[in-house]
């Protein structure tokens, strides 16, 4: 092992770039048309297939799955499309094996589901690539509509009112678009400025426009916003992180995952990035993991992720976890951190085993310490500033009803900043898409058509 | 072990797998690797009359019908009969069979239809010491263009005709192979037979345009932006093989007459069905073509396995599904039948429901938890679920008791009866 990966403390450069190369590559590369034309045809075009319902966003899998074995990828990638704006970045951040490739007919046959989620990439790559934008907007509406936040819901949302013939104007925080797309998944799974090369695509039917570095409750109010256009979606994220609440949180060394995570996304050298030798994250879901893999791909030697629960109740899905283990990630499960050590950076952190009792976690006598130079807190997201006026949910999350109706009238949510769904990309685009619906058919009367 | 030894029209052959007249045994270099991966008899490609060879087309002669994953379906051609000079096919031939005398080495012959070719074609492989000749009476396109091949075949009285000349100039025994592309399959073996024939075989190739380019707008294989018809062979032509087997095997007129069976055969099980509705032996071009010769192998083992799981002899299989063969008219009409789905086996897809409910029967229900059900009041016992089911053996057809009640229509399950005694019948009416 080199010095570099040996040295202690959290330093930059410990792989070579040819190392970084390597570990921070396509982590499910594309599949050529031989490849593709062998797996579709093992759909059986099932009947109201499984795999549809389980779909968040419903794509009509067995069609899009025969019209490459037919070989035609473009008329795939439209049936994903319409369905889906987003089906490119979904088919590779989908936790398939949750969703439509868990229910996919061919597990109880073989123990093998159709690989649809390679499919959807192989379908969606090559509309995407084209550059031209397939889709045309429907004859102007006059009507105007914010949309707070450029991440999936966002964007799903704006690109159906515009395809509706709507004026979507997008507001975002951050300096570019795409939300987590953008700032969030992990490295090896959107390579090459995937993401933005999407956001542009999507962007392409027209009547959009990206306002970045315009925030919410900062630069512009809910009430202006609803004075000025026809209606809002919000589609904002959960922008604020839970606390540990432990002695020592605040040493030195011990942050956010998703702040490590993002400054990662953003990196043009990552050789440039500092990372600990004996890395510690605290969290069992896809945040937990993307960082702790991560880091250890930057070289950090010794990487623990300690989650709370068991194996099951954790949030990143099996897959995640194996690949997590894959890549030298030790995983313990029924941890959870009393105490952060150190002098004022860390150096160890406490644990405790926990047990369920009457249903109830609690911490028992026993437990252990790990060495760690570096700390990543994963524990969840949250609602970042309560917005006046907006009722919210048990969950702390914006309450709706039906497609995305707030409390406000003329207001929309949609994402992981609203109730319901889990917090996945596939669920922001299609809660994006329904509000979208929603929106028009309030605007206009039109029936709601939502395809798939 | 069961005996695979064959004897065909007094021609032995160590197993009853013939490699069928086609680019397989087009020359010596490939007919002894065939006798060494074990085929048991080959028939040579077939020869022309003396003097210049044919010439091929020079661009691609295949075309294809593929089933998933590019597995061969059907295959058609455009080739016609050996392209090489008849003294090279002849010298070969003879020292082929010089080496491998246990095994079948049959001339396939196609030449002008009139007297004299034959004579001088069947004179000049009398010293090749071949086992019989085979009349390609069958290519389906090209050598038909010229009077020959299918343009003999269909017409009965040619094959009559040239039969005869061929029983009268040769010793050998003669085997006529015939042409698919007819109506009635029976009406050229009955010329066969009357021509003094010592067995048929069938099939040749079926005309077919498998694909047509779609970008330029011709039927493929393409040659010059041109394409002609071909003939069609391969795992798609098997049902109508085994249906022109079957007629010829049970035509009073025709039954007894050696059979060779071809088209399609690929496994231990498509030789088997062939021998079962007749055939003596099978021929195979296709499988051989698609995977080489080491196929033969798998039917050698299947074959003995099958023939010692029901402790038979390979003579005993041969004809045996004949006196079962009948007509529409002569089935069971209360043979009743309903669909039964084994939900442990099911992987719930969903298709038998599709099939059955866009069938004009929607005999099958779909419960909640995506649950398939039939409905037996509704079942015509079609088999279509069986069919398109991914699973096998997942749906099976049940037999209802004698007396039992078919659901459907309300009757108990009689006895036998077909239509030409049922009251619907017009005309078993009249005969009253
Ligand atoms: C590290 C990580 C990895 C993940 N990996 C996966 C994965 O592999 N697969 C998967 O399906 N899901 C994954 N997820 C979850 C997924 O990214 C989210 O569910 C999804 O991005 C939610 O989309 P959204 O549009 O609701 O919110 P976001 O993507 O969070 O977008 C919200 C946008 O709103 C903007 N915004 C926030 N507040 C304001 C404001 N006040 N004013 C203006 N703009 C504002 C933000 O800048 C952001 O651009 C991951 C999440 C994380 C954190
Ligand atoms: C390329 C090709 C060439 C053939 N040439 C001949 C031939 O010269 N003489 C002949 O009698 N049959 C010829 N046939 C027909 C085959 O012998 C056989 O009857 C037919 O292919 C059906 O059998 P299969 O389904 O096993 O291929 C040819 C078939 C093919 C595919
Ligand atoms: S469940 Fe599987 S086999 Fe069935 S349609 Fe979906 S992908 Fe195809
Ligand atoms: S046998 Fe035919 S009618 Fe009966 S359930 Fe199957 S498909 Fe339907
Ligand atoms: S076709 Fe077969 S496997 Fe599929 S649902 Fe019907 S019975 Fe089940």
């Amino acid at each position: 092992m080199s010095q570099a990966t040996l040295s202690p403390g959290i330093v930059p450069g410990r792989l070579t770039p040819d190392e970084l190369a390597v570990n921070f590559a396509d982590v499910a590369p594309p599949l050529d048309r031989h490849e593709a034309h062998v797996e579709a045809d093992r759909c059986y075009f099932c009947h109201d297939a499984p795999c549809i319902t389980a779909c968040p966003t419903g794509i009509d899998i067995p069609l899009f799955i025969r019209q490459i074995a037919t070989d035609t990828p473009d008329a795939a990638g439209m049936t994903i499309f319409h369905a889906n704006i987003l089906g490119g970045m979904c088919a590779r951040v989908c936790p398939t094996e949750n969703l439509c490739e868990g229910s996919c007919v061919r597990n109880d046959a073989e123990g093998q589901p159709v690989r649809i989620g390679a499919l959807q990439r192989y379908a969606t790559d090559g509309l995407i690539a084209d550059g031209a934008h397939p889709f045309r907007r429907a004859e102007p509406t006059g009507k105007r509509i914010a949309v707070v936040g450029a991440g999936p819901a966002g964007l799903s949302c704006a690109h159906r009112l515009a395809a509706k013939g709507h004026d979507v104007t997008i507001f975002d925080a951050r300096a570019k678009p795409g939300g987590l797309n953008e700032y969030g998944i992990a490295s090896y799974k959107t390579v090459d400025g995937f993401a933005q090369a999407e956001v542009a695509w999507l962007m392409g039917i027209g009547g959009i426009t990206m306002e970045t570095g315009r925030a919410l409750g900062r630069d512009l109010t809910l009430d202006t916003l609803r004075a000025e256009y026809d209606a809002v979606f919000l589609g904002i994220g959960l922008g604020a992180v839970n606390a540990l609440r432990t002695e020592g949180e605040s040493f030195q060394n011990v942050r956010d995952a998703v702040d490590f995570i993002s400054e990662l996304r953003q990196a043009d050298d990552r050789g440039a990035l500092p990372v600990g030798r004996d890395v510690v994250v605290i969290g069992g879901g896809m945040t937990a993991v993307d960082a702790a893999v991560q880091a250890k791909l930057l070289g950090a030697e010794n990487v623990t992720m300690v989650y709370r629960r068991s194996r099951d109740q954790m949030g990143a899905s099996e897959h995640e976890q194996d690949h997590a283990t894959s890549k030298g990630v030790r995983i313990i499960h029924g941890a959870a951190p009393i105490a952060v050590l150190g002098k004022g950076k860390v150096e160890a952190v406490q644990f405790a085993y926990t047990e369920i009792r009457e249903g109830q976690l609690h911490l028992s006598e026993n437990g252990f310490q790990l060495p760690a130079d570096q700390v990543f807190k994963a524990i969840g997201q949250r609602l970042e500033a309560p917005l006046a006026d907006l009722d919210l949910a048990k969950s702390g999350k914006i309450a709706v009803t039906g497609p995305g109706r707030t409390s406000l009238d003329g207001v929309w949510a949609g994402g992981d900043c609203a109730m319901g769904g889990d917090d996945l990309t596939v669920t922001a685009v299609a809660e994006g898409r329904d509000a979208a619906e929603d929106i028009d058919a309030r605007l206009t009367g039109r029936p709601v058509e939502i395809p798939g | 072990m069961a005996d695979l030894r064959s004897e065909f029209i007094g021609i032995k052959s160590p197993n009853p797998f013939w490699l069928a007249s086609a680019p397989p045994t087009d020359k010596e270099y490939n007919v002894r690797r065939a006798f060494q991966a074990g085929w048991g008899g080959v028939v040579w490609k077939t020869l022309g009359a003396e003097g210049p060879p044919v010439v091929n087309v020079n661009g691609p002669r295949y075309g294809v019908v593929h089933g998933p994953d590019r597995r061969v379906l059907g295959l058609n051609n455009i080739e016609l009969i050996t392209d090489r000079p008849l003294e090279v096919n002849l010298r070969e031939i003879k020292q082929v069979k010089r080496d491998y005398p246990d095994r079948a080495l049959i001339i396939s012959l196609m030449v002008p239809c009139d007297e004299d070719s034959w004579r001088d074609i069947l004179k000049r492989i009398e010293d090749t010491g071949a086992d019989g000749v085979e009349l390609n009476f069958g290519c389906p396109h090209g050598m038909a263009e010229r009077g020959m091949g299918s343009a003999v075949g269909q017409v009965p009285d040619y094959i009559e005709m040239v039969t005869r000349w061929v029983k009268q100039y040769s010793r050998m025994p003669c085997i006529v192979k015939l042409t698919p592309n007819i109506t009635d399959v029976r009406k050229p073996a009955e010329a066969a037979r009357r021509g003094g024939a010592d067995a048929v075989s069938l099939i040749n190739t079926i005309n077919s345009i498998t694909s047509v380019d779609l970008d330029l707008f011709a039927p493929e294989p393409t040659i010059d932006g041109k394409g002609s018809h071909g003939g069609y062979c391969g795992p798609a032509v098997k049902p109508i093989a085994l249906n022109m087997v079957a007629e010829i095997a049970r035509n009073p007129a025709t039954a007894g007459l050696p059979i060779s069976g071809i088209g399609g055969v690929t496994t231990w099980r498509d030789a088997a069905e062939f021998m079962a509705l007749g055939a003596g032996n099978v021929q195979v071009c296709t499988a051989a073509m698609t995977y080489g010769f080491k196929v033969v192998q798998e039917m050698i083992t299947g074959l003995h396995d099958y023939l010692d799981r029901h402790d038979m002899a390979l003579s005993d299989l041969i004809g045996r599904a004949v006196p079962n063969v009948k007509d529409w008219q002569e089935l069971n009409l209360n043979y009743v039948t309903k669909a039964v789905i084994d939900q442990e086996a099911c992987i719930k897809c969903g298709r038998c429901y599709a099939a059955c409910e866009d069938t004009s029967h929607q005999a099958i229900a779909m419960k909640s938890g995506r649950v398939f059900e039939v409905v037996e009041e509704e079942c015509v016992a079609c088999n279509l679920c069986v069919d398109v089911c991914p699973v096998q053996d997942c749906i099976t057809m049940r037999e209802l008791a004698p007396g039992e009640t078919d659901l459907r229509t309300g009757i108990a399950r009689g006895d036998y009866a077909n239509w030409t005694t049922h009251p619907n019948n017009p005309a078993a009416t009249a005969a009253e």
